[in-house]
Order: C-alpha cells, then sequence, then structure tokens
C-alpha cells in the first residue's frame, strides 16, 4: 500500500504540472491585449495607460516559457487576476461563491448514491421481470435527459405552475436575516449555517431553494449509478456462496443485503468517486438555470461576456479540486480493497 | 460472435429497435430538410427565419407550425435543420475522438513501458478538468461557431475511449494468435490493426455509440449557455436558450410558452435516447454476464 501512495503522490506534480500548462496553452491562443486582463489585478492600473506599453510591461511578446514562468509565480500566490464580469479579483469571486456550491454537490450525493444503488439492488433482484424494465427504461430516458432541458421543466412546473421551489439561493428577506449581524456564518452553507443558528424561517427557505438544483444534479448521475449497482449486482448474485448461503436456508432478504449487496458495491464504489467530481461540471448549467449564485453561474457568466482572467481562474480551481479529490479517493480505495493496492 | 449475428439479435431486442426506428426518423428528416422546410435563402439554410419582429414568442399557426420563439425564430424550421446540425455535430466529434482514442490507447498498451506511461499521464491531464468546464473555456477562447464547438469536444473527449481501447489491448495483446502473428514475421502494425484491434473494438464501439448522444447534448448545452451555435443558426440547444426567458410564463397562465421547450426538448432527448438505446442493446448482447 506505501508503494501504491508513494507512487501516486510522485505523479501528483506531474499532473498539475500538465495541467498548468494545458490551461496556460489555452491562454495563449489569445491575442496580447486580450491576455492583458489576466495579469491585471485591479481596473485602476490600467486607466489612462497607453495599452501597447502595458502589453510591453507585462511582457506578453515575450517567448512562451518566459511567461509561463511570470503566469505560474502568480497563480502559486493565488492571484489569477482580475474578473470584468464580478468587478472583483477572480480569487475572491471564486471564494465568495465556493459554499454555495460546494451546497449542493454534498447535497446531491446523498440521492444519487443512496436511491441509485437501491433502485440498481431492486431492479437486480427482480431481474427480467416487470419491474426490472422499468427501472431500466426510466434509467435510459433519465441518462439521455439534457441538464437543461430536464431543470428547464423543473422550473416551469414547481415555480411557474405550483410556485413551490423558486430559483435563486434564498428569498430577500432571508437574505436580510443571513447578513445581519445577529446570523452568525460559521459554514458559509446555508442550510447549516441555519440550522446552528437555530433559525428555522432560513432553514426552511433555503431547503425550498436547493431541492430543484439537486434533483436536477441528480438525475442523470442517478441513472448510471442504477446501471453500475445492477450489473454488478446480477453477476454477484450468481456467484457460489450466494447458492450456499440459499441452500444453507438462509432468508432471502439476508442473503441479498448481508452477503450479496456489500460485495456487489465495490465497483459501485470505485465510480461513486470520479461521478461525484463529474458533477462540478453540471453545476455550471444547473447554477445558471435556477440563478443560483454559484462558482457554475459565475463561470457561464464570465463565458458569455468573454471575461477570460475568470473563465481560466475557474478551470484551474476546479482541476485543482479535481485532483485533489481523485488522489484522496483513491488513496482511500487503496485502505478499503486490498486488490488495488497489488496493482 | 458473427457480424450477422449480432445484427440479428440487435433487431430482435424491442428497445433498441425503437432506437433503430427512431434514429431512421431523424436520418430522414435531417436528409429531406430541404423539402419539408425549404430555405428562403438557399445558401445559408441553418439561419432560421423570423416570422416577424416581435421580441414574443407566439403560439403554433398555420405560419409556423410550432409557433415561433423569442426574437420570432421559427421553432419548426429551426428543428428541422437543427437535426443535421445534430448529426453533424456527433458524428463528427464522436469520430475523431474515437480515432484519436482508438490510437492512443492502442499505442500505450501496445508498446507499454515508458511510452505507456507517458501518454497516459497526458490522459490524466486532459481528464483533470471537468470536461463541460474545459469544452466551455476552449470555445470561449475559440469564438462562437460549430466548428469551434467540435474542435473543443474532440479535444477534451477522447480520453475515456483511450482507456477503454488500452485495457482492452493489455487483455488481448498477450493472447497466442497475437503471438503466433509476432512469430511469423508481422509487422506491428499489422498485428495492431488485424489482429488486436479487430478483437477488441466491440466495447469501442458501443462506447462511441452512446457518445453521440451526450457529444450532441454538451454541444446544446454550450450552445445554451451562449459559447456555442452563433445566434439563429439552426441549433437545438440554442433554440431551447431561447426559451429560457420565458419558461414561468405570464402571471395568469404559467404554461403559455410550453412550445418554446417542448418541441425542441424532446427533439435532443430522443436523438440522445436513440443512440443509448442501441448501445445498451449491444451492450447486453456483448455482455453475456447481464442476461
Amino acid at each position: 500500500m506505501i508503494n501504491y501512495i508513494t507512487r501516486r503522490l510522485i505523479i501528483l506534480p506531474f499532473i498539475v504540472f500538465g495541467v498548468t500548462i494545458l490551461v496556460f496553452g489555452m491562454l495563449m491562443m489569445l491575442s496580447p491585449y486580450q491576455r492583458l486582463s489576466t495579469y491585471v489585478s485591479d481596473p485602476k492600473q490600467v486607466k489612462g495607460q497607453n495599452m501597447d506599453a502595458m502589453v510591453e510591461k507585462h511582457g506578453l511578446n515575450d517567448p512562451f516559457y518566459q511567461q509561463y514562468g511570470r503566469w505560474i509565480k502568480g497563480i502559486m500566490k493565488g492571484d489569477f487576476g482580475w474578473s470584468e464580469s464580478a468587478g472583483q479579483p477572480v480569487t475572491q469571486a471564486i471564494m465568495s461563491r465556493f459554499p454555495a456550491t460546494l451546497e449542493l454537490v454534498l447535497f446531491a450525493v446523498v440521492p444519487v448514491v443512496l436511491g441509485g444503488i437501491w433502485l440498481g439492488v431492486f431492479s437486480a433482484v427482480k431481474h427480467n421481470k416487470a419491474w426490472d424494465h422499468i427501472i431500466r427504461v426510466l434509467a435510459t430516458v433519465g441518462w439521455s435527459f439534457p441538464t437543461f432541458v430536464f431543470a428547464l421543466l423543473m422550473l416551469m412546473i414547481f415555480y411557474g405552475v405550483l410556485g413551490w421551489l423558486p430559483p435563486g439561493r434564498l428569498t430577500q428577506e432571508a437574505a436580510g436575516i443571513v447578513r445581519s449581524a445577529e446570523f452568525v456564518r460559521y459554514t458559509g452553507l446555508n442550510v447549516i449555517d441555519s440550522l446552528l443558528n437555530g433559525n428555522f424561517f432560513v432553514l426552511w427557505d433555503s431547503i425550498r431553494h436547493v431541492i430543484a438544483p439537486i434533483i436536477t444534479l441528480s438525475v442523470v448521475r442517478w441513472a448510471y449509478i442504477l446501471r453500475i449497482t445492477r450489473s454488478s449486482m446480477l453477476e454477484t448474485l450468481r456467484k457460489d456462496y450466494i447458492r450456499t448461503a440459499r441452500s444453507k436456508g438462509v432468508e432471502e432478504d439476508v442473503v441479498i443485503n448481508k452477503h450479496a449487496r456489500r460485495n456487489a458495491l465495490i465497483p459501485v464504489v470505485t465510480v461513486a468517486g470520479p461521478m461525484i467530481l463529474a458533477m462540478l461540471g453540471g453545476v455550471v448549467i444547473t447554477e445558471t438555470i435556477f440563478n443560483y449564485r454559484g462558482i457554475g453561474q459565475f463561470a457561464a457568466q464570465a463565458a458569455q461576456q468573454l471575461d477570460y482572467a475568470a473563465i481560466l481562474g475557474v478551470a484551474m480551481y476546479f482541476s485543482f479540486l479535481l485532483i485533489l479529490t481523485n488522489l484522496i479517493v483513491d488513496v482511500s480505495y487503496a485502505v478499503i480493497d486490498p486488490r488495488i493496492r497489488l496493482e | 460472435m458473427t457480424w450477422k449475428e449480432l445484427i440479428k439479435r440487435l433487431f430482435t431486442n424491442k428497445l433498441s429497435v425503437f432506437g433503430f426506428i427512431i434514429i431512421l426518423i431523424f436520418a430522414i428528416v435531417a436528409i429531406a430538410a430541404p423539402w419539408i422546410a425549404p430555405p428562403a435563402d438557399p445558401d445559408d439554410p441553418y439561419l432560421i427565419p423570423r416570422r416577424g419582429w416581435s421580441t414574443r414568442p407566439s403560439p403554433p399557426s398555420d405560419q409556423a407550425l410550432f409557433g415561433t420563439t423569442e426574437g420570432s425564430y421559427d421553432i419548426f424550421y429551426g428543428m428541422i435543420w437543427g437535426t443535421r446540425t445534430a448529426f453533424r455535430i456527433g458524428l463528427t466529434v464522436v469520430f475523431f475522438g474515437s480515432l484519436i482514442g482508438v490510437s492512443i490507447g492502442t499505442i500505450a498498451a501496445f508498446y507499454g513501458g515508458k511510452v505507456d506511461e507517458f501518454l497516459m499521464r497526458i490522459t490524466d491531464v486532459f481528464m483533470s478538468i471537468p470536461f463541460l468546464v474545459a469544452a466551455m473555456v476552449l470555445t470561449t477562447i475559440l469564438g462562437r461557431g460549430l466548428d469551434n464547438v467540435m474542435l473543443a469536444l474532440i479535444t477534451f473527449g477522447w480520453m475515456g475511449t483511450a482507456r477503454l481501447t488500452r485495457s482492452q489491448v493489455l487483455e488481448i495483446k498477450n493472447e497466442e494468435f497475437v503471438q503466433a502473428a509476432e512469430a511469423l514475421g508481422a509487422n506491428d502494425f499489422r498485428i495492431i490493426l488485424r489482429h488486436v484491434l479487430i478483437n477488441s473494438i466491440y466495447p469501442v464501439l458501443i462506447q462511441a455509440c452512446m457518445r453521440i448522444g451526450s457529444m450532441v447534448i454538451t454541444a446544446s448545452a454550450l450552445s445554451f449557455l451562449g459559447v456555442g451555435a452563433p445566434e439563429g443558426y439552426a441549433d437545438w440547444g440554442q433554440m431551447i436558450s431561447f426559451a429560457r426567458n420565458w419558461i414561468v410564463g405570464t402571471s395568469g397562465n404559467p404554461l403559455e410558452f410550453w412550445y418554446t421547450i417542448i418541441f425542441p426538448g424532446t427533439a435532443i432527448l430522443f436523438f440522445s435516447l436513440s443512440w443509448n438505446l442501441i448501445g445498451d442493446a449491444f451492450r447486453d448482447i456483448l455482455d453475456p454476464k447481464l442476461q
């Protein structure tokens, strides 16, 4: 296991380096004038300046490696430039929106994983019966549903027609309470903070706002987990030890829930990690449609307004997050499943 | 399993037949587009005609069969020509993406060692940025337009195929028939093409089939976010982005503008659904464990 983890740690800096080269490579496809924005950390620096002089000053006509060196120095200090669309430095804009996105992703994981596993096991147990077919068709439809169409339909029905689940993150009244001095921001996650503050009005309001985005984020991935669980469960149910358990008279419920499910979940665990990461991409559309002020919405808005500094910043930020989480996930697999260590 | 048997079983599976029928309908619509919805300007058929100057959508009528969306763009026309756009994006992106992926995966697995390590770490790097975000960044930088969308999707859409091909080839390459070919003095290129790839291609094909749908969805998502197809271009994703401002209707009638989302939304859903159904059936047939 030590070997495996060491190997992962040795590779890590190469991946991080590769990602910075990739992002910088994309940045270099822009003209020096467009790139200037990623080097400026305050609009006051640009006012009344000669643009050519600015380009020269920042060395934007220098060779690739020199520019990369300067750029990476800034990144390491956490300086991603000035975001025109947010009117503040990119790092600050991302940080202020991070809790909102985290809240969505964290809450979406639970229904996705639990619901997907439960339905997958159910489908496998009812193999080739009516329920199995219905669930499989639903899963394929869910898997094919474009996120943005689903989100708009949610908005149409649950906000337009029923008025239950409004877009945004909080109503004005609740947002006022959150901003007031008595309300302590422990985590930045509205649902948890309102619980800690014992404010049930804000709690109810924030829950109402996250339900629709969470369902939207879940649908596609839920179908994915279901599919993997089902096939893994079907395979496990054919194993000899299951037959042994049944023939010695163990109750069917126990066979399925104890003997089969636990072993069938190993492949599910391996895909669950990367899948949760894939959700980071999904938040862009979900947050945009539900007007939910998180990193995803920030990225979409930046892309529309050609705010290069901001979208490159978001890309870097997301990929660091992804690399880090991947590392944690891989190492924990090595601890859980001894077979992985040997590879 | 021979090709004949495979196709026979594919056509006895109800779901895959359903998928084939939908694709066939889409294909007919795409081919017959100039007759179903004759373009006003034959040189630029992808530009959706506007049926007036109002920004407000108008319901289905004789003039516009499915109504008009924001900016008075004809929904019916956009959907018909959008079918061509969808096929073009799906097939182009998946073809080139698979080509890159299969090449990299095969080379990595076949030569192993340092080559493998190097290529797989590059794959890891490309996988380290969430797909949609990466595609969005690259399209934003390259500028709006369908070619740039496809380029971005290909650039960040080959890694899954590369990994899958690699694992397939690793399994096959030590089989006796490959060793036999080597012993007979066949060159690497011939061995890879005639012996290794032919025997590991099925899972790659299944994956490619299912990716056609998801690539069209991603391209539409980019158009929806306003970084994809240029305004007025016949593209399903853009038609849905037009629906966005009207989705909650008016205060008395929340479903007033249902047609702006339902028609193009159904088109995208069915397009990706049909490819997934075929892919699904394909996999069930080839993977005996699931039967």
